[in-house]
């Protein structure tokens, strides 16, 4: 991964996008639009994190493309200077793909949430990520439909009272990481709209990752499902409860409990007093079968007891764009470049004087 | 012994047999030679969807006709002359096709009691003088095919499936093909297995001797080459057609082709076969879904590539909301619909042209787009290209209307010389349009109305696009009543200032007829048979078809208005007729069929008459 200040070797993922003599702040990433997302919202904070670390890309401005579905956080292309699109609702996975597969040259991030990405996207995303086309997804996970005022969503707790679900919701959510990893993803996240820090060091990661790289951020609706991640963010009980992926690293739940190997491949949380210092596993994000990475995506229930973020999984395998580009090149390599007359002459002719 | 030759002008052909029988490519084989020997040819393979139905059965009949002729021809025939039935089933669910005097050829081996008994023979039809209105052939098909090849190492199965040519070499003996194309058809495809490539040469070579030798068959026939237009021509389907249309257009426009695609009857084709031309910088993407499909190939398209996304109806029905934000967005993109038997499911293999109201007027809001059809399998190549022509002039989504019958149907094409086509190279903006400086994404040309297409990658022209409404120019989100009744409107003229771009309607009218018989689409060729046969018959008639469905041609309502009669046949139950009425107050005459398969020559034809005498 590049370092924090500059990025001397470039990121993988971006490999095949010019490099930028451009020393570009913050600012110059802001639209002329005025930002119209509720006051609180964590869209804001999001937001403040991608401009400030869009320069660090070391990429042309008008080589950053940023594709959005519908729902509050597709809002997002109009407040960046560089290119966009605000599409229709759950298409944007599909839409990148076709930017990114036919232009290796752009850096394209796809900005969806919890309706648009997991209901009625599900399908775009999941295939998106398997096939490894090089975009970057983030996902607000808000647990709520925010833009059509307030029913619940796919990552909505199961019971939740709504205006659509007046005796609570009867739906089981998903959980994205799980879904993400099930669905092949090579490079899987998580981080939250509060923490500036982990939210651009996620990103850093992401970008870094050729192919598809998925992150869900944990973001605040403080209109239709304030403090949904209350306990995640409120200073005290936050430190006992985040597990912090990091590569290498022992697995730590706040000061006195880990993650240590469970029953059927899973694991779970023990108090270190217990199993012993030794006994905690260290965190591998490149491990390639994604089975523990899913068994740490399970650790987050009940009721965010202990949620792991940071990167999930980090698994390198050749980009969709990549392969696709290789075969035309192999094509032409082999049969030389196309010729039309020759195309249309293929097959039986004959020659009527 | 020599036997008699007798020339005949014309001759329509049907094999049929069992969807495991191989009838489609003894088909493709028989037109192939057709083709290189020189007359003019039109095809129509029908077969079911199920990939193989149960054996033997009457929804397991796969048939393909073939009419060639000495002479310039416009359909696949009405009626076969000549009927190959390969087992009982073939035989019941053709014969009510054939004129009387017509000759069936059937494979005795495959009419057993068992056989008959399936689809409901309780005699045998070849034995019980039911057949004696026609020339019968029996023919031991199977078993003398098998006789055949004992000699190879091949299993009886393997000999077995050789019988279609056995069946191919006997049609080819009787009507004097040329056969250096199948033989080396069938050593390209069998290479890899030189036992079952050695069982179907000779299978087909004992097909042509049996004819030579057999008492049974004391006439072969000639059907001398068409007098056609010089030229290098080739046989071509309408799938084809389009499929090198597209990679054309690609190079006429100088954008790399992308396609997005979902599997779906009778389009696929289409992706496998732009799926093989990765030399000409083609994409092919097949999709999670026919959402999908369109939806990169509209990505691809804002990244400045030709993006093509074809299906049939129920995807087409898929892609709306997608083509509306091409709609709104105002970017290039091809959409192929062959179209087939709907609603929903409908029957997939099997040709309608109902989905024209579809292509219109399927999107919410007024979502205005260039509708095109082809007349023929060749004219798809055309289209594509025409298609890609307005697409990128007018930055538009264009909707092409094929349908199944020009999709697998085929017929001889007069190759064009591509140093002819032309050219459509685009420009994309490259410098900032406003009077300070900035880029108005949205700021329109004042003769196309076209909006500047920026890609992304251009320094100084980054924008945003997508499904809200734009303001007028700069293109930032409006929700201002005047700004969106002007986008509206603007969208709308946009499209309809196509007219004037698009060639007025040719009207085919030698004897200054009273009345007119309009069509669109693949309904052409059934069309002219029909409008030949009147005038052969004396009847003055005049013929006019619509490539352009939106705009329609400037002239159109003119040419409508100066006939007494308008006739509009249409596969579907009067989409066009309704338009017709809606924009230009002609009370038309609709005559609709919707059957799965293309209009009968002689039927239009009586339809034709009938409306001449009312006008008289």
């Amino acid at each position: 991964m590049p370092s924090e200040n500059g990025s001397a070797r470039g990121f993988e993922g971006l490999k095949l996008v010019p490099r930028s003599e451009a020393a570009y702040k913050m600012k110059d990433f802001k639209s002329d639009q005025e930002v119209r997302w509720c006051p609180g919202c964590g869209d804001y904070a999001i937001l403040a994190a991608f401009q400030g670390f869009l320069p660090e890309l070391g990429v042309p401005r008008e080589n950053i493309v940023v594709v959005s579905g519908i729902g509050c956080s597709s809002r997002f292309p109009y407040y960046l200077s560089t290119y966009g699109m605000h599409s229709i609702h759950g298409r944007a996975p599909a839409i990148a793909t076709g930017l990114a597969a036919s232009r290796p040259d752009l850096s394209v991030w796809v900005i969806t949430g919890d309706g648009d990405g997991l209901s009625i996207g599900g399908n775009h995303l999941i295939h998106a990520l398997r096939r490894n086309v090089n975009i970057n997804v983030l996902l607000f996970n808000n647990r709520i439909y925010g833009l059509t005022k307030g029913q619940y969503s796919p990552t909505s707790e199961p019971g939740k009272i709504t205006k659509s679900s007046p005796m609570g919701s009867l739906d089981s959510p998903f959980n994205p990481v799980s879904l993400a990893l099930g669905a092949e993803a090579g490079f899987v996240a998580r981080t939250v709209d509060s923490d500036r820090k982990h939210l651009t060091g996620v990103l850093r990661a992401a970008a870094d990752h050729e192919g598809a790289s998925f992150v869900e951020i944990y973001q605040n609706c403080p209109i239709f499902n304030d403090d949904a991640f209350e306990p995640l963010k409120d200073p005290a009980e936050r430190d006992l409860r985040l597990l912090r992926l990091e590569h290498g690293e022992p697995l730590r739940v706040g000061p006195e409990r880990g993650v240590v190997s469970g029953e059927y491949g899973g694991l779970r949380v023990a108090d270190v007093a217990e199993v012993g210092e030794e006994a905690l596993l260290r965190h591998d994000a490149h491990r390639e079968d994604p089975g523990y990475a899913f068994a740490l995506s399970r650790l987050d229930y009940p009721a965010f007891e202990h949620v792991p973020i940071g990167v999930f999984r980090d698994v390198r395998r050749p980009s969709y764009d990549a392969l696709m580009n290789e075969q035309i090149a192999e094509a032409r390599a082999g049969q030389g470049e196309g010729d039309l007359a020759a195309l249309l002459a293929s097959g039986d002719t004959w020659t009527v004087e | 012994m020599t036997k008699k030759v007798e020339r005949l002008d014309r001759v329509i052909i049907r094999f049929a047999g069992d969807s495991g029988d191989g009838m489609q490519l003894t088909g493709d084989r028989f037109t192939q030679e057709t083709a290189s020997f020189g007359n003019d040819l039109s095809t129509l393979p029908n077969f079911p969807a199920e990939i193989r139905a149960p054996a033997g059965t009457l929804p397991g009949v796969s048939s393909f006709q073939l009419h060639f002729a000495d002479h310039d021809i416009m359909t696949p025939g009405d009626a076969p002359d000549v009927l190959v039935a390969m087992n009982p089933a073939a035989l019941k669910a053709n014969i009510g096709d054939l004129p009387r005097g017509a000759t069936v050829i059937a494979n005795t081996d495959e009419f057993t009691r068992r056989s008959l008994a399936k689809v409901g023979y309780t005699e045998d039809p070849l034995s019980d003088g039911s057949l004696s209105e026609y020339k019968l052939s029996r023919v031991p098909l199977t078993s003398m095919t098998v006789k055949a090849v004992e000699e190879f190492d091949v299993s009886k199965k393997d000999a077995e499936r050789a019988k279609n040519m056995f069946a191919l070499g006997l049609l080819s003996w009787m009507y004097n093909r040329p056969t250096e194309g199948t033989t080396s058809f069938l050593k390209s495809k069998f290479a890899a297995k030189p036992a079952i490539l050695a069982a179907n040469l000779a299978a087909f070579r004992a097909g042509w001797n049996f004819g030579e030798t057999t008492e049974d068959f004391a006439v072969s026939y000639e059907v001398r080459p068409a007098r056609l237009p010089s030229g290098t021509y080739r046989n071509i389907t309408g799938n084809l057609a389009v499929s090198y249309g597209l990679v054309a257009a690609s190079r006429l426009t100088g954008l790399p082709l992308f396609l997005g695609s979902y599997p779906i009857t009778p389009a696929s084709d289409i992706l496998h076969e732009l799926s093989r031309h990765k030399r000409f910088g083609v994409r092919t993407f097949q999709a999670e879904d026919e959402i999908a499909g369109v939806g990169a190939a509209l990505g691809a398209a804002f990244g400045g590539s030709l993006g093509v996304t074809t299906t049939s109806g129920p995807g087409m029905v898929l892609k709306g909301e997608t083509l509306g934000l091409a709609v709104m967005t105002e970017l290039p993109l091809i959409v192929i619909d062959v179209q087939r038997a709907g609603p929903s499911t409908g029957m997939p293999t099997k040709t309608e042209q109902a989905d024209l109201l579809l292509a219109l007027y399927g999107r919410n809001g007024e979502s205005p787009l260039p509708v095109l059809a082809p007349r023929s399998p060749s004219d798809c190549f055309d289209i594509a290209i025409e298609a890609a022509r307005i697409a990128v002039k007018y930055r538009t989504p264009v909707v092409v209307l094929s349908d199944g019958y020009l999709a697998n149907g085929s017929e001889p094409w007069r190759l064009p010389d591509t140093a002819s086509l032309p050219d459509l190279s685009v420009e994309f903006a490259a410098e900032p349009n406003g009077e300070d400086g900035e880029f108005l994404p949205y700021l329109r040309d004042p003769e196309t109305l076209a909006r500047p297409w920026a890609v992304p990658g251009t320094p100084g022209l980054e924008h945003r696009i997508g499904g809200i409404e734009k303001a007028d120019g700069g293109g930032g989100i409006s929700y201002s009543p005047a700004n969106h009744d002007l986008m509206v409107r603007s969208r709308q003229a946009k499209v309809d200032g196509i007219a004037r771009d698009v060639p007025p309607l040719e009207v085919d009218d030698p004897d200054g007829a009273d009345v007119l018989v309009l069509g669109w689409g693949g309904t052409y060729g059934s069309i002219a048979a029909a409008v030949r046969r009147v005038r052969r018959a004396g009847s003055r008639v005049a013929q006019a078809h619509l490539r352009h469905l939106n705009p329609f041609p400037e002239n159109l309502g003119e040419v409508l208005h100066r006939y007494d009669r308008v006739l509009v046949p249409e596969i579907n139950l009067g989409q066009l007729s309704l338009l017709l009425r809606g924009r230009f107050l002609v009370d038309v005459i609709g005559y609709t069929k919707v059957r799965g398969l293309p209009f009968k020559a002689e039927e239009l034809a009586g339809v034709v008459q009938e409306v001449i005498d009312r006008a008289e």
